[in-house]
């Protein structure tokens, strides 16, 4: 699983950057983005000065990182807890290693309740496991009911950004989507596309079997299964079907609702700009007696599937993200070439220290250079995740495994050879200059790929260094 | 005071103006500056490439020029922000060092004290952000302060500011497309601010931007912070 598309790196960056209508797209998203995202959370800081929130930004983000770490910290604990809980209000709970216990054991639910339609909110791990493939392959009828994934799973796509799955498409090519299962032309207008798209899903709904969810945190002390979601159709995947399943990363478990409070405070505003999402729903357990509504059957999935490889090693904060895609929103390498091209089901920054550490570090080489280093992400992230580190700490991985290509081993071996000694470092500024001015314009690679598309500059007649004797003794 | 010269590879070989600007400000405030001969370059290509051990050879030849330094300056923020933030992990006996070494505007403004060069620059100046000086070393106030201070130079803002101009040591050759595409970015940002000079304070972002620029035809003149503050010193005499 997991594994890349025939298409390789290189090219599907050059897809992207040729896509103008996909660059615009991101570069307006983004920079709305990042507009709400810094006004809410200044707004935050005025209320906090008035005591009428839990704190600051910069207070939030301390005591969240600390929540995170304290779970993972003491993971097999919280997860014996949450499970507990979950199964004294009537839940069931089940472990998944990877990507095929998922799949075996949802498929397992569906045979029991000889379930034939299922309905699913947004959930990025049952996209990590490719479930929606899995059910497909099994003659099941899964419908993803967020509009943004409902829209890439009609053209068979996977998300490109964690929260705004479509932002790929523009109005029309929406348009062009739903058509399709609408038997009829459809107009490029987002009311009508809304109002199309309710109506087959509201069908949907009350006729699934099972509700499909995932879950931005689960709380240990309740069983508390917490969903953020600007739609309401989390809601009525998890209340309107008779049976409900939810798969769930391990380290999504914090301990309290009171943490709970501390990370919704800064889960919306980080992804959205928004102080709370439109629906925050809590599910927990099955109705008690005297309770009319929700699912007979809770079934949580935790989903492990390479997470607890990274515990313990200098990737561990990785597990406090919150996947709020705010690295993504503010990444410029992101806003050029959105998340279809990193290949994987995390993309941007987070995608491209996740990748690797879940899927692999060979197979995804490539991801770890996605990146300049600017550490706008890091400025960003409400956890504090230091995401330049560990795409560093990743190439040095790869040098370790071997991965870079040969030759650029043998120029970071001559760059040091030639630069770790004064004599040498001059006679290459010497040789460079002279090499210059025989070449005429001509670069070889890799000068040519900065040529491509800048100018270089001309080697000074006299170095700094050169210079400097004439430099110290003027006055 | 004594202040010992870390110029930084690209500013030595293209812009060697840069290191003669930060010699004559900081003389010209009763500080002593040497240039340790045997410097070459930090090692910040091959740690960011992940070649740890070839960036540790680079790192020790640092250590070698600089360890007996009372301060090392060095106009650009990246280098310094390599020495600062990794060379204690790195090779920990040039930690010490390390926290004696200031981007060159860090230090007229914390560690000097001085604000106003007493320059004056008739220009319309856009000033670049580098992101590893701004959010790796946290200096963003130091260099608007010296450069609010010279007369008649008018200072405007980028549009997009935060963004990186897509220079990122080797990911400018190893992602040459998504480079490209940053740093076109840029200039466009730069060019619809209407200034006639771009100020940064590291050689290698304004020399992306610059290459970019030149490449487009802009006639819009890059310079590097301590150079503007250098001629404005000159300009008045």
């Amino acid at each position: 699983m997991g594994s890349q598309s025939p298409v390789s790196f290189q090219e599907r960056v050059r897809r992207a950057l040729s896509d103008q209508r996909l660059r615009a797209a991101l570069a307006k998203a983004s920079e709305n983005f990042k507009v709400k995202r810094t006004t809410v959370f200044a707004e935050m800081d005025d209320l906090a000065a008035q005591g009428l929130t839990l704190g600051t930004r910069d207070q939030l983000k301390a005591e969240g990182r600390r929540i995170r770490q304290h779970v993972i910290d003491h993971l097999d604990a919280y997860v014996k807890q949450a499970a507990d809980s979950i199964r004294s209000r009537g839940g069931q709970v089940h472990y998944a290693a990877d990507a095929h216990d998922v799949g075996q054991i949802v498929k397992q639910i569906c045979a029991a309740k000889e379930a034939r339609t299922l309905v699913k909110s947004k959930s990025m791990a049952s996209e990590e496991v490719h479930l929606n493939a899995v059910l497909q392959a099994a003659g099941l009828n899964v419908v993803e009911t967020d509009l943004g994934e409902y829209i890439i799973q009609i053209d068979g796509e996977t998300p490109s950004h964690l929260i705004v799955p479509a932002i790929h498409k523009n109005k029309q090519q929406v348009a062009e989507t739903l058509s399709k299962v609408a038997g009829e032309a459809l107009p490029a207008d987002s009311q009508k596309l809304t109002a199309f798209a309710r109506g087959r899903l509201r069908e949907l709904f009350l006729q699934a079997d099972i509700g499909i969810s995932g879950a931005n945190f689960v709380i240990a002390e309740t069983g508390t299964v917490l969903l953020i979601s600007n739609e309401g159709n989390a809601r009525l995947v998890t209340s309107l079907p008779k049976t409900h399943i939810v798969i769930c990363g391990f380290e999504k478990i914090i301990p309290t609702i009171e943490d709970a409070a501390v990370l919704v405070s800064l889960l919306p505003r980080s992804a959205t700009g928004q102080k709370l999402s439109v629906y925050t729903s809590l599910v927990t357990g099955i109705p008690g007696p005297g309770e009319a509504d929700g699912p007979e059957e809770l079934h949580v999935i935790f989903l492990d599937n390479g997470r607890t490889n990274i515990v313990g090693t200098e990737f561990e904060e990785t597990l406090y993200c919150i996947r709020c895609a705010a690295c993504l929103n503010v990444c410029p390498v992101y806003r050029n070439i959105g998340g279809h091209a990193y290949g994987g089901v995390y993309s941007g920054p987070i995608g491209a220290v996740l990748t690797p550490l879940l899927n692999g570090l060979e197979e995804w080489k490539e991801l770890p250079y996605a990146s300049s280093l600017c550490m706008a992400c890091y400025e960003a992230c409400p956890m504090g995740i230091h995401l330049h580190e560990h795409l560093l700490n990743l190439r040095k991985r790869a040098v370790e495994q071997r991965l870079p290509p040969w030759y650029e081993k043998v120029a970071m071996k001559a760059l040091a050879w030639l630069w770790s000694s004064p004599r040498r470092y001059k006679a290459v500024t010497s040789l460079g200059r002279l090499a210059q001015r025989l070449s005429g314009g001509w670069y070889p690679p890799p000068l040519s790929h900065w040529t491509r598309s800048r100018e270089f500059p001309k080697i000074a007649e006299k170095s700094f260094r050169e210079r400097w004797s004439e430099i110290n003794g003027a006055e | 005071m004594r202040v010992s010269l870390f110029i930084a590879c690209l500013s030595d070989m293209f812009f060697p103006n840069v290191g003669e600007a930060v010699v004559r400000l900081l003389k010209r405030h009763g500080v002593e500056v040497d240039f340790p001969q045997d410097q070459t370059c930090c090692g910040q290509p091959a740690f960011n490439g992940g070649f740890h051990s070839e960036a540790r050879r680079m790192a020790q030849q640092w250590l070698h020029a600089f360890r007996h330094s009372e301060y090392v300056v060095a106009p650009s923020g990246s280098c310094v922000a390599m020495v600062r933030s990794h060379y204690p992990e790195l090779l920990p006996e040039a930690a010490e060092v390390a926290a004696r070494t200031y981007e060159f505007t860090e230090f007229l403004v914390d560690v000097l004290k001085v604000e106003d060069l007493g320059a004056q620059f008739h220009a319309r100046a856009a000033y670049h952000h580098s992101c590893h000086m701004r959010r790796d070393l946290g200096i963003y106030r130091q260099p608007l302060t010296l450069l609010q201070h010279v007369r008649g130079l008018e200072l405007v803002e980028v549009p997009r500011q935060e963004l990186c101009c897509g220079f990122g040591g080797t990911f400018a050759v190893k992602m040459p497309e998504i480079s490209a595409a940053m740093v076109t970015d840029k200039v466009e940002a730069v060019a619809a601010t209407g200034a006639d000079i771009l100020v940064g304070s590291d050689s290698s972002c304004i020399m992306n931007i610059g290459g970019r620029m030149a490449r487009e035809g802009r006639p819009i003149r890059v310079m590097h912070t301590a150079e503007l503050l250098w001629e404005g010193v000159k300009n008045r005499g």
